[in-house]
């Protein structure tokens, strides 16, 4: 149980903190455009009950424990609301830290003692700062997790895997491939062959600028894999300077085919389907 | 870093191998692997499973489900009271073996997880601990 | 003793893996495939692994103990159905099943290794080329 006064404080003078601090935050900044008014005035009166219900029931310096847990989620919710309506974190943050000046104010008006003020202003400070520090953390975390799914859905569009023909798939990779990109286009690769039955697929780097010896050994291990499931892969596109890269690296291509263009690869694959490919006599059509 | 939650079984028997298996695949679906790092943990913990069996006279697995505010982990923490590895670097060299054929058991099982650590003492057992983090 | 079936289709047999098998029941499989090429005089061997969702290097062994056992008694193996992310993890372990032919489905499967029958009879000019030819099945 809290000895702190604050608990008290904050459900005595609940309406007086409440209007103190909403025109603290009308004063630090204009963010009417993004929140309404009357918005802003529900976030704070619920946050002051929780802070209220929570620091009555557990220390008011310690954030961390259950009696924090409805704050907690709370703040995360503000927080996450405020990242994607385009608050800054600093911003974000101000909500909880701009709410330190009228609790000041109230401690000192309703205690006698400046030892007792004092005291409480520290508790205060303590865990303002801590559920600031938080929402800041939580704020953090939700553009990371945009940035993360948004990276991922990045992935998927640039790896296309098309069907050329019956049995022959082709994967035209475009850009840098790093590790993690490479080990995604791989697996997808082989996904596909398993959902066409395609014992042939082509491979095609024309549009990776560089090869290092990471990348390559991950194209090597994909045709292995392909192999262990019945399929052959066939690389095409391989530059002059890739070309030299890889013999550079003592990177070791065994006998996997490669081929200079995708038509090559694509002629190789036809006559492995068994199938010839004849050019009609003109016709007029031409 | 916080451990969600956590769990153990014996290593004794063949048939405990198969449980280690479906257990770990458990563990490991509950958080979100994707089916490729699935695939790797389990045969992992397969691999290091049948040392535990075969070389450590049986012994123990602990499975803990980890966070450390990002990404998730599971990690896997093979006890066995055993003879102990000797020379560990060189049973980490692929194409090691110490008998009935094993030798690509640890250096393997390396690639396929994120961190690994073995401490091994001779007469006294090895402990091997894995670590995979979610991508 | 638990065992894995083993199907006989004519001259082929047809091993479907289901389980996660225990060290003991792929040893027990090896015993008896080789028991079934020798009492039927069978040709090729299809094991159909798209079930198993992990395949660890003692299991990788097996399969390939299982080719090389069969190439000695004239039959040759088809590993049919491997899941990507299996196939995956073995590369990664670094075991590549050297020697062991691999298919994307059964029915590719069965026609490698009529394709392979074929071919040997054909070198051969054994007795009754058709009964290959055909594929009817038989169990």
């Amino acid at each position: 149980m809290s000895t702190s006064r604050i608990p008290e404080i904050l459900r005595k003078h609940e309406a007086a903190l409440l209007d103190d601090w909403t025109r603290e935050q009308n004063q630090l900044g204009d963010i009417s455009h993004r929140l309404s008014e009357a918005d802003l005035r529900a976030q704070s009166r619920r946050f002051l009950q929780l802070l209220q219900e929570a620091a009555t029931r557990g220390d008011a310096a310690d954030t961390d424990t259950e009696a924090f847990r409805e704050v907690r989620r709370f703040l995360e919710e503000v927080s996450a609301s405020r990242a994607a309506l385009g608050f800054s974190p600093s911003e974000t943050a101000t909500f909880v830290f701009s709410f330190k000046q009228p609790l000041f104010n109230q401690i000192r008006a309703s205690l006698p003692s400046a030892e007792d003020q004092l005291a409480e202003i520290w508790t205060a400070t303590l865990l303002l700062d801590k559920l600031g520090l938080y929402t800041m953390e939580t704020y953090q975390k939700t553009r990371e997790s945009i940035i993360a799914r948004q990276q991922e859905e990045m992935l998927e569009l640039s790896t296309p895997v098309v069907k050329l023909w019956d049995g022959v798939l082709a994967l035209p990779i475009i850009g840098t491939l790093d590790s993690s990109r490479t080990q995604t286009i791989m697996e997808n690769l082989l996904e596909k062959i398993v959902e066409t039955g395609s014992e042939l697929a082509i491979i095609d780097i024309t549009g990776v600028p560089t090869v290092d010896t990471l990348t390559a050994q991950h194209l090597l291990k994909t045709v292995t894999a392909a192999r262990l499931m019945g399929a052959e892969c066939i690389i095409s596109g391989i530059r002059p300077q890739i070309a030299q890269t890889i013999v550079h690296l003592g990177v070791e291509l065994g006998d996997i085919i490669t081929k200079a263009s995708l038509a090559d690869a694509f002629r190789i694959a036809m006559q492995r389907t068994g199938h010839v490919v004849v050019r009609k006599a003109a016709t007029s059509r031409l | 870093m916080e451990v969600l939650k956590s769990d153990s079984l014996p290593i004794r028997t063949s048939e405990d191998m198969v449980s280690v298996r479906t257990s770990v695949r458990k563990f490991a679906t509950e958080l979100r692997f994707g089916i490729v790092d699935q695939t790797k943990i389990v045969t992992a913990a397969s691999e290091i499973a049948r040392n535990t069996l075969d070389y450590g006279r049986g012994g123990d697995l602990r499975m803990e489900a980890l966070s450390n505010g990002t990404k998730r982990g599971l990690r896997l923490i093979f006890t066995d009271r055993g003879p102990g590895i000797r020379d560990i670097e060189r049973a980490l060299t692929d194409g090691f073996t110490s008998g009935n054929g094993m030798g690509l058991g640890l250096g393997g099982t390396r690639r396929l997880m994120d961190e690994f650590e073995i401490a091994s003492k001779v007469n006294e057992g090895t402990t091997v601990t894995i670590t995979k983090w979610s991508r | 003793m638990e065992h894995i079936p083993i199907l006989r289709m004519g001259s082929f047999l047809l091993i479907t893996v289901q389980v996660d098998m225990h060290d003991r029941l792929a040893l027990q499989l090896q015993d008896d495939l080789t028991e079934r090429i020798v009492q039927h005089g069978s040709h090729g061997v299809l094991i159909d692994i798209s079930a198993l969702e992990v395949v660890d290097s003692f299991i990788g062994r097996m399969l390939g103990n299982i080719a090389s056992m069969s190439r000695v008694l004239d039959a040759q193996t088809v590993v049919v159905g491997m899941r990507p992310a299996v196939a995956i993890t073995l590369v990664e372990l670094g075991m590549s099943l050297p020697g062991i032919r691999t298919a994307l489905t059964v029915e590719r499967g069965m026609e490698i290794l009529r394709g392979d029958v074929e071919n040997s009879m054909q070198e051969l000019e054994a007795e009754e080329p058709e009964r290959a030819a055909d594929g009817s099945s038989e169990v």
